[in-house]
């Protein structure tokens, strides 16, 4: 067998339904194939370890050409709701786990979750908004120091 | 793909030393793929993971993926990833003579 990737390191920046299943999906499949994982959520990246948000992740139904929709019906009020409706059928269709139950999930799976410093204070988040899984609020400078030695993918 | 001799079989491994053919494999060749993994020794824990993991595979075609593999044997999935840490879907399937679970969740 050739090369093999020993250990990546994976940000999610961003909130929306679609902009934070990528990173999971990644880091549960590094994890799957015994490759040391981190996860690290800064920016709206962080509503997916708030304990009162990660149940409510939205698709975004503007501005979003993937939604094969004019945004000017994307404006409409209820649509984002319906579109992320259709999309959490699907995934419950292809046995896709929930937010909750997938960083739960990938917890236990031994991945790494941290909260990024400079995005919990500019948000005003304190620790305890965020699931017991978290292990630690980190600078990016500490950030580079666990992923030394791995690959970094940003989402 | 290689060939190769398991407890006194011969039998051919693709790449990632995967058994190519699931019904050259028995149980006596468990041990020996297991210290392949690093899992080693195979306790009873272990085995019911792999003979769970076979059973799936001889009734259904393929094994399941961490998920499945946790909700179905009622393993949690910290248990499974302490019993094999490379991968616990993945190296049970190695260990159990089956294909590699395929899917991406």
């Amino acid at each position: 067998m050739g090369e093999t990737i020993e250990k990546v390191s994976i940000i999610i920046s961003k909130g929306s339904l679609e902009g934070v299943y990528p990173g999971l999906i990644m880091a549960n499949g590094a994890r799957s194939e015994g490759i040391e994982a981190n996860l690290f959520f800064t920016f709206f990246g962080l509503d997916a370890i708030h304990k009162e948000r990660l149940e409510h992740l939205k698709v975004a139904a503007v501005g979003n050409p993937g939604m094969h929709m004019a945004s000017l019906i994307g404006v409409l009020p209820g649509m984002s709701a319906i579109a992320t409706h259709m999309m959490e059928k699907k995934m419950e269709e292809h046995d896709i786990p929930g937010v909750a139950e997938f960083v739960e999930m990938i917890a236990d799976s031994g991945c790494g979750l941290y909260a990024c410093k400079a995005s919990v204070e500019l948000f005003g988040f304190s620790d305890e908004d965020f699931i017991e899984q978290v292990e630690d609020t980190i600078t990016v400078g500490e950030f580079y120091g666990k992923a030394a030695g791995g690959e970094i993918i940003f989402t | 793909m290689t060939t190769d001799t398991i407890a006194g079989t011969v039998v051919d491994l693709d790449d990632e030393g995967f058994l190519v053919d699931p019904t050259r494999w028995s149980e006596d060749m468990a041990a020996e793929l297991a210290r392949r993994e690093n899992v080693d020794p195979l306790t009873e824990r272990h085995w019911q993971v792999v003979r769970f993991m076979r059973r799936q595979y001889e009734e259904t075609g393929s094994g399941p993926n961490v998920r499945m593999l946790a909700k179905l044997s009622g393993i949690p999935v910290k248990e499974l990833y302490q019993l094999f840490p490379k991968g616990p879907a993945k190296t049970a399937a190695k260990i159990a003579g089956i294909p590699k679970p395929r899917g991406c969740i």
